[in-house]
């Protein structure tokens, strides 16, 4: 039987904590603040920046060179960047070009529409 | 609140369910206790972290849905062939066509497929468990929990209505209101949290735990089916619990994510639905084609041809998967422009599938085809899978598919691909390695008519069906009583009773070997033709898999170990072996989420936060857990080697 080691790992409890306060005080700013909406998603860019920070380096093994296979969490955050790409310039470019009236609003009725006379829109 | 107020009411169907439902489960207390074998249950299964057993519970839950969700396929033909009989009205119709499609997808296939993998990429590597048997365990009762949890709406609650897809704004606050729609969220959120972790677990396993010696480019094709369907999991999945979480808040907490008032975005569920939706239906039919491959080459007594182009393709298919998922609304409208792109990436993917289907055909070139069940299936797999994959290339036009879209064509198409793809491998993996999970073969003869049955009943069911889509027929449509469309209605259901007719066969066939079957002596069951790890293991395998982990420095390892006569138990190297302890944590951590995610979908917050409250114990609980597992002696592993192989 190995020897199991008792010992509190402080450094995941203080990541843990740390991930919440900041989770909350975002959910704070965006619901509760009164602070400027700009203000509001520049902090919110931030925290998110910061839990990123925390969840690699207090519970991930970025820090870890000597793990062998030290290249793997870069290889994995690689793809991880790229599927973000894809999916925000993804998304951008499939829901705002080409509408030549490209409003929301406009989009709601579409897509009832889809199913009945399509055609109406397919020349925009 | 009164209990009349959430169960379903008014339905005689409904009721009819409830109670074969209430009888069921009656049954099954019953005879658990009458047998005493609710510690054994607890003890052997509850608790398990073998990821043998878990793969087997995943594989009974899916079995146990592809029943539920072919009834509702049954209902919906019986509905369509008679329309004038009023069977089901136009409510009920909805949430049997949403549920079937949801649990088709969510709850059979991809647990069906899971259930495989868990139980023989381990093997197929060389080693003793998951990376993490843990949460392997926490996945299953996360899946398990989500599972029971949708389908339990059409009793208490309402069903889901609107759609596997969930479009908003129909299936948000204000137009779907009450608790249907939060059981499909919920449901999907559940059991999507094993999913991910299923994909992680399982990567990290193959990346780390292969056998000594096994590079990437030695390992089983069906083991690199997972390893890539892996990453497409991992990817896709939090898109999913995303889009989830979001529709959640907007129906729960008022929020304006998908709604028509205040400047919500309802085509922007559409769009993060299928940028998981499209990586999805390739999580489901990647490992299929693992499994096909695993049987051909097993059956066609050679190597796979091409290997390295089997893997390549794979790795072509999952990144080109992230890339077309806007040929599901082509007629939302973008623009041609942006259709035209994703037209093109999406024909670009017939071209890796195209490459796998020439290999399979190369491989049976010329070779020594031993008809058995699971090659029945395989080679039935071929010629009707490019059915549906021509098909897709034809809805892939967007100009085209203006036509095709929502129509029977499309039902047509994806049911060829996931029957046809899916289905048919889950039969094949299963009934090839159900040696392996139960040390006996299923019934040949049973298995040919299972087959047979399904085989001709799919094509009669289906295979009509793209006429009916070319002759204008929707889908989701619940009266269809147009002159020219019932005749083909009527013959399409027909194939669909062959097809029922194959299933009952086919489990009956489980009963029947179970009872008949002869017990397997050898691990190398099908009369030695075994190529991988997984068929040098005895049967039944030992729980810690192998006694010593042979050296692997090729494809196909089995076939020189026996022309070496080397085996899993090479008795001087045996050494003590270090394995999981069972725990009871898993379950429960999952039945506290089920709870908490019922309250949520009754809105009872009390309940909700309780049951998350209960969650974060039992994660605190996990976090301090200093379980390291206990070692399997060496006395004990030589006795039970020796006892297996007859030593
Ligand atoms: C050659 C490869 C394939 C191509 C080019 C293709 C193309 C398409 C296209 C363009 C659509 C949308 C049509 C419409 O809504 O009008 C579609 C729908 C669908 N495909 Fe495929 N497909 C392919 C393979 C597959 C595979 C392998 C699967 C799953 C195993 C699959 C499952 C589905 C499903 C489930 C839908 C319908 C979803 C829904 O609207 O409910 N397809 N396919
Ligand atoms: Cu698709």
């Amino acid at each position: 039987m190995a020897e199991s080691k008792k010992r509190v790992p402080m450094n995941h409890v203080i990541g843990f904590i740390l991930s919440l306060v900041m989770t909350l005080v975002a959910a704070w700013a965006a619901i509760q603040s009164d602070l400027p909406v700009t203000w509001v998603i520049i902090g919110i860019m931030i925290l998110a920046l910061l839990q990123a920070g925390v969840q690699l380096f207090m519970f991930m093994h970025v820090t870890e060179a000597s793990s062998g296979n030290g290249h793997v969490p870069w290889n994995m955050m690689f793809h991880g960047f790229a599927l973000a790409g894809i999916l925000v310039a993804g998304s951008l470019f499939v829901m705002s070009f080409g509408h030549d009236h490209g409003d929301h609003g406009d989009m709601g009725d579409m897509e009832q529409q889809e199913e009945q006379h399509s055609e109406d829109h397919s020349g925009h | 609140m009164h209990i009349t107020d959430i169960l379903v009411t008014g339905e005689p169907i409904i009721y009819g369910a409830m109670v074969s439902m209430a009888l069921g489960g009656l049954a099954i207390l019953f005879v658990l206790t009458y047998f005493k074998k609710w510690k054994w249950l607890w003890r052997e299964w509850l608790t398990s972290v073998d990821h043998k057993k878990i793969g087997v519970m995943y594989i009974l839950s899916a079995l146990l849905m592809l029943f539920r969700g072919g009834v509702d396929a049954m209902m919906m033909r019986v509905q369509l062939a008679f329309p004038d009989l009023g069977f089901l009205n136009s409510q009920h119709y909805n949430e049997i066509f949403t549920t079937h499609g949801t649990i088709m997808i969510i709850f059979m296939a991809m647990p069906f497929l899971i259930g495989l993998m868990n139980i023989i990429v381990p093997l197929q590597i060389g080693a003793r468990d998951f990376a993490f048997p843990y949460l392997n365990a926490l996945s299953f009762w996360s899946f398990f929990f989500g599972m029971a949890l949708f389908n339990i709406s059409f009793v208490i609650g309402g069903s889901p209505d609107a759609g596997w897809t969930s479009y908003t704004p129909l299936s948000g606050a204000a137009m779907s209101p009450g608790p249907g729609q939060n059981f499909y969220l919920m449901g999907l959120q559940l059991s999507g949290i094993g999913t991910l972790a299923t994909g992680i677990n399982l990567m990290v396993t193959i990346l780390k735990m292969r056998a000594p010696g096994m590079k990437l480019f030695h390992m089983p094709i069906f083991t690199w089916s997972t390893l890539v369907t892996c990453f497409i999991i991992v990817f896709a999945f939090p898109i999913l619990t995303v889009a989830l979480a979001l529709l959640t808040i907007d129906r729960i907490f008022g929020a304006q994510f998908f709604t028509l008032t205040g400047e919500g975005l309802p085509m922007m569920w559409a769009n993060l639905f299928w940028m998981w939706g499209h990586p999805e239906v390739y999580i489901v039919i990647l490992p299929a084609f693992g499994i096909f491959s695993e049987v051909i080459a097993t059956f066609a007594k050679k190597r796979l041809f091409g290997y390295n182009v089997m893997v390549w393709s794979m790795i072509v298919i999952a990144l080109l998967s992230f890339l077309v998922w806007v040929h599901h609304f082509f007629t939302m409208g973008a623009g041609a422009f942006v259709n035209s792109v994703f037209s093109v990436s999406t024909m670009l993917i017939a071209v890796p599938t195209g490459v796998k289907i020439f290999n399979w055909l190369a491989t049976l070139y010329k070779s020594k085809i031993e008809f058995t069940v699971p090659m029945l299936w395989s080679l039935a797999f071929i010629p009707s899978f490019i059915l549906g994959g021509v098909t897709g290339v034809m809805l892939g036009m967007a100009a085209a598919d203006y036509q095709f879209h929502n129509s029977y064509f499309l039902i047509a198409h994806f049911h060829y691909v996931l029957i046809a793809g899916t289905v048919f491998a889950c039969f094949a993996g299963l009934v090839f390695w159900y040696p392996k999970m139960f040390g006996h073969k299923m019934n040949e003869r049973l298995g040919r008519w299972a087959f047979w049955l399904f085989f001709f009943g799919f094509h009669v069911c289906f295979f009509p069906q793209y006429f009916l889509g070319l002759d204008g027929m929707p889908r989701r449509l619940f009266i269809t009583n147009v002159a020219e469309w019932l005749p083909l209605n009527v013959i399409s259901t027909v194939g669909a009773v062959g097809m029922a007719l194959g299933f009952v066969v086919f489990v009956y066939n489980v009963y029947y070997s179970f009872r008949y079957s002869e017990r397997e002596t050898t691990g190398d069951s099908w009369n030695g033709n075994g190529r991988t790890l997984e068929w040098a293991t005895t049967t039944p395998v030992p729980y810690y898999n192998f006694a010593t982990v042979p050296y692997v420095d090729e494809i196909d390892p089995y076939v020189r170990m026996k022309e070496e006569g080397k085996t899993t138990f090479e008795e001087d190297e045996v050494k003590p072996i270090h394995m999981p302890s069972y725990t009871g944590q898993p379950f429960i951590f999952m039945a506290l989420l089920g709870l908490a995610s019922f309250g949520l979908i009754f809105e009872w917050m009390y309940l909700a936060v309780f049951g998350l409250i209960g969650g974060v114990v039992m994660m605190i609980r996990r976090s301090f857990d200093y379980d390291d597992g206990y070692y399997v002696s060496v006395e004990e592993i030589k006795e039970t080697e020796k006892k297996a192989r007859g030593l």
